[in-house]
């Protein structure tokens, strides 16, 4: 029999990746939100998870909600302003990682989340397209486009083929 | 984990860099939610103290365990979350009080605890026994003898003896004070030189 870990373990080891896909599918500025919104949804659950669960899968499932979530909150308040700069001096990113970030940001929203689930929280296309719809075929073309589409944007990282 | 043969794209992970500040910022964040939500089944943190680090953990009911490093901290929190909860975040804010009358205690500064207890980790003969500790004072001792009459089962010494060992509130709940009839000081969950630490603390004060 599995024992459950106690939610705070769940927290600290997983909760960089959340993090990390939260910035990549919203951008900076949500995606503080949305963490919160996953882990304290996660936590209302946590109870009732299968002790054996893909813990990985199940987080970034519920952060997927609640990223859209976020998203139709911020459009119903939506200032018309199109394309706020990111949050200055955030972080210690060099322009090249902001680049690639706003390379990112104007892929189409299924593109950037099959990059996010796929290459920031390491799932298998098979649970990427789980959670956004569709096949894993579909969810491994749509991250591949993406990917394509980056190294277009930002030759820079064409090394990442 | 990762079943796909795709290469990783080396720059992105790097794009988006997580701090520990971003981290403890949010998780501060996420406690305080957690705990206007009532979702945070047990709340902990740890102390210094000349007994070592203490974890303290506590239930919306109150104080519900205090362990001692020897314990191995990771290992209790493991038995709460199966024993009364999963729901278990780093939240020092509802032991705040906790904390500050252990400070006074171990100044000598404070005699006896003013907190809510949940007792829910013991039950029957053990519980009855560590309800009757508060009533040994600050200074004193009582033997297991003593200790199983007033729970009411005058020969139940070594239950009393063993009620006293697995004490799952030691320091508050004032066990260290129960020591055997010839003098010497009997078991403790923080082993028994921070039993005499305790004795000769309150003797001292």
């Amino acid at each position: 029999m599995i024992t459950k870990p106690p939610f705070e373990a769940i927290v600290s080891r997983h909760g960089p990746m959340v993090l990390r896909v939260c910035r990549a599918v919203l951008g900076w500025a949500d995606a503080d939100d949305a963490w919160s919104e996953t882990f304290l949804a996660a936590l209302r659950a946590y109870p009732d998870l299968p002790a054996d669960a893909n813990v990985e899968a199940w987080l970034v499932t519920i952060a997927h909600r609640k990223a859209i979530d976020v998203t139709r909150a911020t459009a119903r308040r939506a200032v018309p302003l199109a394309d706020l700069p990111e949050r200055p001096a955030a972080d210690q990113a060099g322009p090249a990682d902001l680049d690639l970030r706003n390379a990112l940001a104007a892929l189409p929203r299924k593109q950037r989340e099959a990059v996010a689930y796929h290459y920031l929280a390491g799932l298998p296309y098979q649970e990427v397209a789980a959670i956004i719809g569709g096949s894993a075929e579909a969810a491994r073309r749509a991250a591949s486009d993406g990917i394509a589409k980056l190294r277009h944007s930002y030759p820079k990282t064409g090394d990442f083929s | 984990m990762n079943a796909s043969t795709s290469p990783s794209p080396p720059g992105l992970p790097g794009a988006f860099p997580v701090s520990d500040t971003d981290l403890s910022a949010l998780h501060a964040q996420l406690a305080a939610r957690a705990e206007s939500a009532g979702l945070l089944d047990l709340a902990y943190r740890t102390i210094d103290s000349p007994v070592g680090t203490l974890l303290l953990a506590a239930t919306p009911a109150g104080l519900v365990r205090v362990a001692f490093a020897s314990e191995d901290h990771d290992q209790v929190l493991a038995a709460l979350a199966s024993q009364i909860s999963p729901r278990i975040l780093n939240a020092p804010q509802r032991l705040d009080d906790a904390a500050r009358e252990l400070d006074e205690y171990f100044s000598g500064t404070r005699r006896q605890f003013d907190l809510p207890l949940d007792f829910q980790l013991s039950a029957g003969f053990r519980r009855a026994v560590l309800s009757q500790l508060p009533t040994i004072g600050y200074g004193h001792t009582a033997s297991y003898a003593q200790v199983a009459a007033a729970a009411g089962r005058p020969r139940a010494v070594r239950a009393a003896g063993t009620a006293c060992a697995l004490n799952p509130l030691p320091v508050v709940v004032p066990c260290h004070r129960v020591v055997r009839s010839d003098g010497s000081v009997g078991r403790y969950r923080g082993g028994p030189a921070a039993k005499q630490l305790l004795l000769n603390l309150e003797a001292a004060a």
